[in-house]
């Protein structure tokens, strides 16, 4: 390992250091200052941060920082395991906002634990470096640890509160985890074994060299691109791997619920494309059919059993699965069908730019909505809908955001998601699937049902005689919601700033 | 493209959004209430500004006042911020203007959520304006969009009777209305060859909207656009979610429903409909008729019907609206021969009901307000009580039913004169629905203001001065016009004469 390899794992080697010192710092400070860690978490973001910011002008016109370091000619251990390029420094920095504006949304929620306040931000800043990982990583051992390495503290995270349900959370995240996982590696295997290779580059030339009748030239290798779209189906919660959702949902910790919902299923979106569309784009089977009827399949699902929900964030939870599906439409509207039998197809570029910009919008809005669920349940003490009544009267700041976030996710304008969804859209229809944006318009439609039932009865309903627990004055968690309700509407008011570097990024992909 | 910067209808458009934000952070019923108004008289001398120095000269630039700049880069999709108003959109604005400073007059008595109420009303009035100045079908859409939360609080929270049903047919039927024009634009955009949502250049000269290339048939797009538009008029079939929605709003909200939110469907009718497909628009110009006549003697006669004042004026303004379909329908004549007249007609009505109608509904805001019901059999001989409220009812109720000398003769005689050329029959009939006017509005008048006064309508008092104003405000108009047409008739035509020509050039 040289200096020039240490400079390109720099922003994942400041993420880990900062969650390992984070834990350092919990032992360490007096009792009196310990209010003070989540702010020391949240600073020393500030150095991956920073660093992808550096290498993010570092870049220049070069595709990828690996290839092109000064020591290109002598053998680099990173050479072929991970790719800096435009696409990993997009989601380093989506990963990087999302967990900093859940350090400070935490804030309030960590003085509930009595103990292990530095593991929980520590586990945070693990899973985080896991999912930058994931985004950069373009062999497959090294995709499989960035994996466990996000899930795995995030399992830990789920049974954080110790309760009943929280620890089932944490159960049920690991156990599916860990089949998922089991999944992806015999996946992995299948392709090992009929490529010859872990590396997505080779993959990719060995099944364009794989000629016949059959896609793909054998069957085992069809498997284990099945097996490896499961494995990442259960990551992106798409339906039909979608069953852990709602159950995780309701028991873990709100604020890591957020961050399991955005910056997971960001990650998980970043490898699904990077594996499709580097490894497995040049081949002459349309998989983009495959993932339409997963997309279809999860678009309906959640949206269809979200509108009987009265917990609100097992609704979230099926609203996930929901966004999944239209995410997937972008990935598949990716791939053009080509004209005549088993043409290689054509790449559509602006499906997996649809894809980007979409999680950036939803993060914005899922983020929004989860902090200001968070911080009504303390106020309510409750997660049922029917709690939320009046709550306008009551506390109208939280209802206001609240409902530009519904709003937002129902894909209304002026809000990013609007954009999104449009985008997606087209992209849908250029490239042939006209028929999957009909559903997936049909599919919002449906959302907006129980998306405005919420509002409803947060504006309209009479308040309960009760009065609400007083509430914290801590304005942290204040400044995070406001912040990302802020990107909600920058995100619909003025996209052009996201989309430029969305499209920037999927370039990097190398189609 | 090109990137101009005029400012002036971007204030117009976001100095009300602006304005209800910070009114959030104003504390005191009084304070917000004078705050709003302040907010509505800039905007209204915004929008006066917008009208008066636009230039009616014959070789003046067809859209002025230009905003526009990149909003989405081109990269799968593209669409600019672009505000500009034509002569069809000018005196929309300046109406926007007018009755959004009415509507928050006529909110004086609100005492319930105050803050939210104003902020909900100035968010409308913004999302009108933007719908109203968007030259481009993205922008156009959005604004369209934002105008459904607004008016949906409003009825909700501060309306009458059934008032959660009402506000959600309304937004059901806008919304899918609107889920239609969605399909029509992308469809529009992804056309080979067009790839824009530039609505200057899409129904400029040389159109790149050709029926050789679209993705779906032109015919198609123009019924899916027509749709979300003819919701919004309403017209018959599509009208039912209208009375609901006027009854149970409050005062303001019905004023700025009838007076600008209906205005937004014939608006689109022409701008888009019109604009964009003037071949399908005079091939179903004979669909366009039957809808517009059927609505106006339905209209007419269910509002004969009506034992409730503001569902009277509801269902008057179904018969209305069905003029300014009668009017577009005009462009059915042979091809060549066409005038302007029809068309020109049917905006006019789009002015003119909305001063009328918008004057009707404050009128009986206040008789509302004062004798706490609007059931006509239960009124009667309030003329003695309240004689100015009375005075202003007349004159727009004698305007709606066409007396010459007031506004509404002038844009009925155009749509019947247009009409007339195209489809004879059709306009008789239509004219019958004028006649059915007279009767449904001095009935009206005769059994709410004349007649016996009745006794424990004694103590009732006239209009107050904040109530008075905006009364004062629309008899001046619905005068105004009616006396000097031409004042907006030249600035209507010098936008539809393009629009003429498309048609009588194919």
């Amino acid at each position: 390992m040289n200096a020039h390899d240490l400079y390109v794992v720099s922003p994942y080697l400041a993420m880990a250091g900062a969650g390992l010192l984070v834990i350092v710092f919990d032992l360490l400070l007096p009792r009196r200052i310990h209010g003070l860690l989540p702010y020391l978490a949240f600073v020393m973001l500030a150095g991956p941060f920073i660093l992808s910011l550096v290498q993010f002008y570092d870049l220049g016109l070069s595709s990828d920082l690996v290839r092109n370091g000064e020591g290109g000619e002598e053998a680099s251990i990173l050479l072929g395991s991970l790719s800096v390029d435009r696409f990993a420094l997009f989601f380093n920095f989506l990963v990087t906002g999302a967990v900093g504006l859940v350090v400070l949304a935490s804030t309030d929620y960590v003085r509930m634990l009595r103990r292990f306040q530095g593991e929980y931000f520590g586990l945070l800043l693990f899973s985080a470096t896991g999912m930058m990982l994931l985004a950069a990583a373009t062999e497959l051992i090294t995709i499989y640890v960035a994996l466990e390495l996000t899930t795995l503290p995030l399992a830990a995270l789920g049974a954080f509160l110790m309760s009943g349900r929280s620890s089932e959370a944490g159960i049920k995240f690991l156990i599916i985890g860990a089949i998922s996982s089991a999944l992806l590696l015999y996946g992995m295997a299948l392709v090992f074994g009929f490529t010859g290779s872990t590396q997505l580059t080779e993959i990719s030339a060995a099944v364009q060299r794989a000629g016949g009748g059959v896609a793909f030239g054998n069957y085992a290798l069809l498997v284990g691109l099945v097996l490896l779209v499961a494995g990442f189906g259960f990551k992106i919660s798409a339906a039909p791997f979608q069953m852990w959702v709602p159950d995780v949902y309701e028991g873990a910790p709100t604020p890591v619920v957020a961050f399991l919902s955005v910056a997971s299923k960001a990650a998980g979106f970043a490898v699904l494309l990077r594996v499709m569309f580097t490894g497995f784009f040049d081949v002459s089977l349309d998989w983009g059919v495959l993932l339409a009827a997963l997309a279809a399949a999860s678009m309906t699902i959640g949206n269809v059993v979200a509108i009987v929900q009265s917990n609100i964030k097992r609704l979230f939870g099926y609203s996930t699965i929901a966004h999944a599906g239209y995410l997937l439409v972008g990935v598949a509207a990716g791939v053009q069908t080509a004209k005549g039998g088993l043409e290689a197809p054509v790449f559509a570029a602006i499906g997996p730019d649809s894809v980007l910009f979409y999680l950036g919008a939803y993060t914005a809005a899922n983020l929004t909505a989860f902090f200001a669920i968070a911080a009504i349940s303390e106020r309510v003490g409750s997660d049922r809908i029917s709690d939320y009544a009046g709550l306008v009267t009551r506390s109208p700041a939280l209802a206001i955001t609240l409902a530009l976030a519904l709003i937002a996710l129902i894909g209304v304008p002026p809000t990013g998601i609007f954009i999104a969804k449009l985008y997606v859209f087209t992209a849908a229809v250029d490239s042939g699937l006209a028929w999957l944006a009909i559903v997936g318009v049909v599919n919002s439609a449906v959302s907006a049902y129980y998306y405005v039932r919420i509002i409803r009865v947060m504006f309209l309903q009479q308040p309960p005689v009760v009065p609400d627990s007083r509430a914290s004055r801590n304005p942290t968690p204040w400044a995070a919601m406001g912040v990302a309700a802020a990107v909600v509407v920058f995100m619909g008011v003025a996209p052009g700033f996201v989309m430029t570097a969305a499209s920037a990024a999927v370039r990097a992909l190398g189609v | 493209m090109a990137t101009e910067f005029n400012g002036l209808l971007t204030a117009t458009v976001f100095l009300p959004a602006v304005g209800a934000v910070l009114l959030l952070l104003l504390r005191g019923d009084r304070v917000i209430r004078g705050a709003a108004v302040a907010v509505a008289v800039a905007d209204l001398v915004l929008a006066l500004l917008v009208f008066a120095f636009f230039d009616r000269a014959e070789d003046a630039a067809r859209f002025q006042f230009v905003d526009q700049f990149s909003w989405i880069p081109d990269i799968g999709l593209k669409a600019s911020y672009l505000l500009a108003v034509d002569g069809l959109s000018a005196p929309l604005v300046a109406l926007t203007g007018l009755l959004g400073l009415c509507a928050v007059l006529a909110s004086w008595h609100i005492t319930l959520r105050v803050k939210e109420y104003f902020f909900w009303l100035l968010l409308l009035q913004a999302a009108v304006m933007g719908v109203f100045t968007s030259l481009d079908l993205l922008l156009f859409f959005l604004f369209w969009e934002i105008e459904l939360l607004p008016m949906y609080m409003l009825i909700s929270i501060w309306g009458t009777g059934r008032k959660e049903y009402s506000a959600m047919k309304f937004l059901i039927f806008t919304i899918l209305g609107s889920a239609f024009m969605l399909v029509a634009i992308v469809a529009v955009f992804l056309t080979p060859d067009v790839g824009t949502f530039n609505l200057i250049e899409l129904s400029g000269p040389g159109a790149v909207l050709t029926a050789a290339a679209t993705l779906i048939p032109l015919a198609w797009l123009f019924w899916l656009f027509f749709v979300a538009f003819a919701v919004k008029l309403p017209t018959w079939p599509l009208h039912t979610w209208l009375p609901d929605a006027h009854t149970d709003a409050p005062t303001a909200a019905s004023v700025m429903l009838a007076g600008v939110l209906l205005k937004m469907g014939g608006y689109g009718l022409l701008r888009v409909n019109v604009g964009l497909f003037p071949d399908q628009t005079a091939q179903f110009a004979w669909v366009l008729v039957v809808l517009g006549v059927v609505s106006v003697l339905y209209g007419a006669v269910v509002t004969m019907r009506q034992t409730d004042l503001k569902r009277l004026i509801a269902y008057s303004s179904v018969s209305h609206m069905g003029l300014v379909m009668l009017g577009i329908g005009s462009v059915g004549v042979a091809s060549g021969s066409l005038t302007v007249t029809g068309l020109s007609g049917a905006a006019m009505q789009l002015f003119t009901h909305g001063t009328i109608t918008g004057l009707l509904f404050l009128a009986v805001g206040i008789v509302y307000e004062k004798a706490h019901t609007r059931y006509i059999p239960d009124l009667g001989g309030l003329a003695g009580r309240m004689p100015f409220v009375a005075a202003a009812m007349l004159i727009a109720g004698l305007a709606s039913l066409g007396l010459p000398g007031l506004s509404g003769f002038v844009s009925e005689l155009l749509v019947f004169l247009g009409a007339f050329r195209a489809y004879d029959w059709p306009t008789v009939l239509a004219v019958l629905g004028i006649v059915l006017a007279a009767g449904y509005i001095l009935w009206m008048m005769e059994r709410t203001f004349f007649g016996a006064r009745r006794e424990r309508f004694a103590d009732l008092t006239d209009a107050s001065l904040v109530e008075a104003a905006p009364l004062a405000l629309m008899v001046v108009c619905i005068i105004g016009i009616g006396v000097y047409p031409a004042l907006l008739t030249d600035v209507f035509d010098s936008a539809l004469e393009p629009m003429i020509q498309a048609i009588n050039g194919s």
